[in-house]
């Protein structure tokens, strides 16, 4: 096991910044840690990184107690958010920065450092200085600065942040080819659900400095644990129920009946988390029996490759819905019919 | 026309002045006051600058003097600026404006108290022939390095408050950038903090040498009466020689040599 932080608690005053987390990171893994402003998934980076301390638990690399060990003796690197390239030198010096402080021989540097300026393509621009590269060149100059000293374990905070939609994808695809190329171990931070998903092998949610899920991205979409998981990742509609004694769980405040894939005892309070891209939207025909609701359209949002309905339910609550942009959406304030399939309906445990 | 009127500002009282100034340097000097004739062109007084050497040292004293001060003051500076820049957020403006206290005293007054600690009967020397530790007093008042104590105590808030602006600036990621490479705290010193702090260093070098090189009270007060600075030198030319062609003449290239390096750092501050 490269990184496993056991039972990790941060404090800054009265914040609690993590609050008894644990994880192992595996080599050569990509785990996006995942979650909103203020879930201590940055802190958490700079923990593992040695910036800060944590008040209790322990962080171990390669099964070594981390504690006490400074930043610069730690064996992993950090790419920053802002990047914080040394703006005083070159793109080579910037590079070139980490190897200097291992002492290696001029030329061995000079060709370790071509070669990773060569591996995103920035050669030709060695001898620049970062002002005068742009954004997405720098943040390419932060990741081979933190490459070169072949490190394994690479610590992102937020690497594709700061850069315009565009080239978020198409950077984010070569972070993955290095990651992959190198066989580094990449930790990254980021408030981007898509990017977690698409990016990762591992996705761990953070909540209020909790560990809420940690799964591969499919697992955690399509069986997200939590409420939270299940809003947090594609805003799911979570629906609450008490089981009856027909097998299906009555939701009062919906409207309707669901059936379960594994059938509770009767009188089991549950809930369950529907995706808005499952649900079939109608303005008229029969409604089935189970695994479908009546309600009014409230609002239309266009979304490009779809339309976000709200749909006000006879029993008070809203669910979200997404109708694909092939298909016509009914005016506002007409009645209308929504079904599903079981398989739709996810069982939370919280 | 709105536009106009900071130009007419600096055209009244920057230019204007200097234009007197070398008008009058360059006038022959005369009986009556003024003591010069207007519209005369004359160079007695660039003729008595460069036969008598004793101007030239005591332009050449006042350099030397000037960038030994800048020199202790930047040396002085940096730790404490690093000090306050590094300070919790809520403690700094309490520690600003302890470096900033000297100037609620008059400067006259401060220098008149090295004048009272230093000297023969002075508190210093009491001390020392209190405690036994010498018989005589020491001659310390009048000397080069009770100039120089003088110099730097009244020059020193200049170059702290500068280095202070530049390092409160620093980006501390950068420094974390540099230790996450794998730099000890002494090599992130030496390798990022410095160097991005040079353009507050120059500032501070340069906000000390200036008004320190044409320093006529401290040198007065505490120097060494012999070795004469080009404050002095200046000062007797306009009182007591009453020649102010060569007053002038020198305040004149006194200017001239400060905007030399003025220039310099303008250049290394506008180098992104």
């Amino acid at each position: 096991m490269l990184l496993s932080l056991e039972g990790v608690t941060k404090r800054f005053g009265a914040t609690l910044a993590l609050d008894g987390l644990s994880l192992a990171v595996e080599r050569g893994e990509f785990v996006a840690l995942l979650g909103g402003s203020g879930s201590g998934k940055s802190t958490l980076l700079r923990l593992i990184a040695g910036f800060e301390a944590p008040d209790a638990g322990r962080v171990l690399l390669d099964g070594v107690d981390q504690d006490r060990v400074p930043p610069q003796a730690r064996p992993c690197a950090m790419v920053f958010q802002n990047y914080a390239l040394f703006p005083h030198l070159s793109v080579f010096d910037n590079v070139a920065y980490g190897l200097r402080r291992e002492g290696l021989p001029g030329l061995d540097i000079a060709a370790r450092v071509q070669q990773a300026l060569a591996l995103v393509g920035l050669e030709a621009l060695a001898a620049r200085r970062p002002h005068q590269l742009s954004g997405g060149q720098r943040q390419r100059v932060a990741l081979v600065r933190a490459l070169v000293k072949r490190p394994p374990l690479v610590l992102l905070d937020e690497p594709l942040g700061a850069l315009d939609a565009a080239l978020r994808e198409a950077t984010g695809q070569e972070l993955r080819a290095l990651q992959r190329a190198t066989g580094a171990a990449f930790i990254m931070v980021t408030h981007d659900q898509a990017e977690a998903l698409a990016l990762a092998d591992r996705v761990a949610v953070l909540e209020a400095g909790r560990l809420v899920q940690c799964a591969p991205p499919r697992d955690l979409y399509e069986r997200p644990a939590t409420r939270f998981v299940a809003s947090f990742l594609g805003g799911a509609n979570v629906l609450e129920g008490v089981m009856g004694a027909d097998g299906l769980l009555h939701c009062a405040a919906a409207g309707c009946a669901l059936r379960l894939a594994t059938p509770l005892p009767a009188g089991t309070k549950a809930a369950v988390a529907l995706r808005p891209e499952r649900i079939a939207l109608a303005a008229e025909g029969e409604l089935p029996a189970e695994n479908a609701a009546t309600g009014v359209l409230r609002g239309v949002v266009y979304q490009g490759a779809g339309w976000l309905c709200t749909v006000a339910l006879a029993g008070g609550q809203s669910l979200r819905v997404q109708v694909p942009a092939d298909r016509a959406v009914p005016p506002e304030g007409v009645p209308v019919l929504l079904h599903w399939p079981a398989t739709a309906n996810i069982p939370l445990a919280d | 026309m709105l536009r106009a009127i900071p130009f007419g500002w600096l055209l009244a009282f920057v230019a204007v002045p200097c234009l007197l100034l070398l008008a009058i340097a360059f006038s022959s000097s005369a009986e009556g006051v003024p003591p010069f004739a207007w519209g005369t062109l004359s160079l007695d007084a660039w003729a008595t600058l460069t036969e008598d050497s004793f101007y030239l040292s005591a332009f050449l004293r006042s350099l030397r003097v000037a960038f030994i001060t800048a020199a202790l003051c930047l040396a002085l500076a940096f730790p404490m600026a690093l000090a306050l820049a590094r300070a919790p957020a809520r403690w700094q403006p309490a520690l600003v404006l302890a470096v900033l206290l000297p100037f609620w005293t008059g400067f006259l007054l401060r220098m008149a108290a090295w004048v009272g600690l230093l000297r023969d009967q002075g508190w210093l020397n009491g001390v020392l022939l209190g405690l036994g530790l010498i018989q005589e007093p020491l001659p310390m008042l009048y000397s080069t390095p009770a100039m120089l104590l003088g110099m730097v105590h009244a020059y020193l808030p200049f170059a702290v408050l500068p280095l202070y602006a530049t390092l409160l600036r620093l980006d501390r990621g950068l420094e974390e950038a540099a230790a996450d490479l794998g730099a000890s705290a002494f090599t992130v010193f030496r390798t990022i903090t410095l160097p991005l702090a040079a353009p507050g260093a120059a500032a501070a070098f340069l906000l000390v040498f200036i008004p320190a090189a044409g320093e006529y009270v401290v040198p007065e007060m505490l120097g060494p009466p012999e070795a004469q600075l080009v404050g002095r030198a200046l000062w007797g030319a306009f009182f007591q020689d009453r020649d102010w062609p060569l007053a002038c003449l020198l305040a004149v290239l006194l200017l001239a040599v400060l905007v030399l390096p003025i220039r310099l750092f303008q250049r290394l501050e506008n180098r992104p």
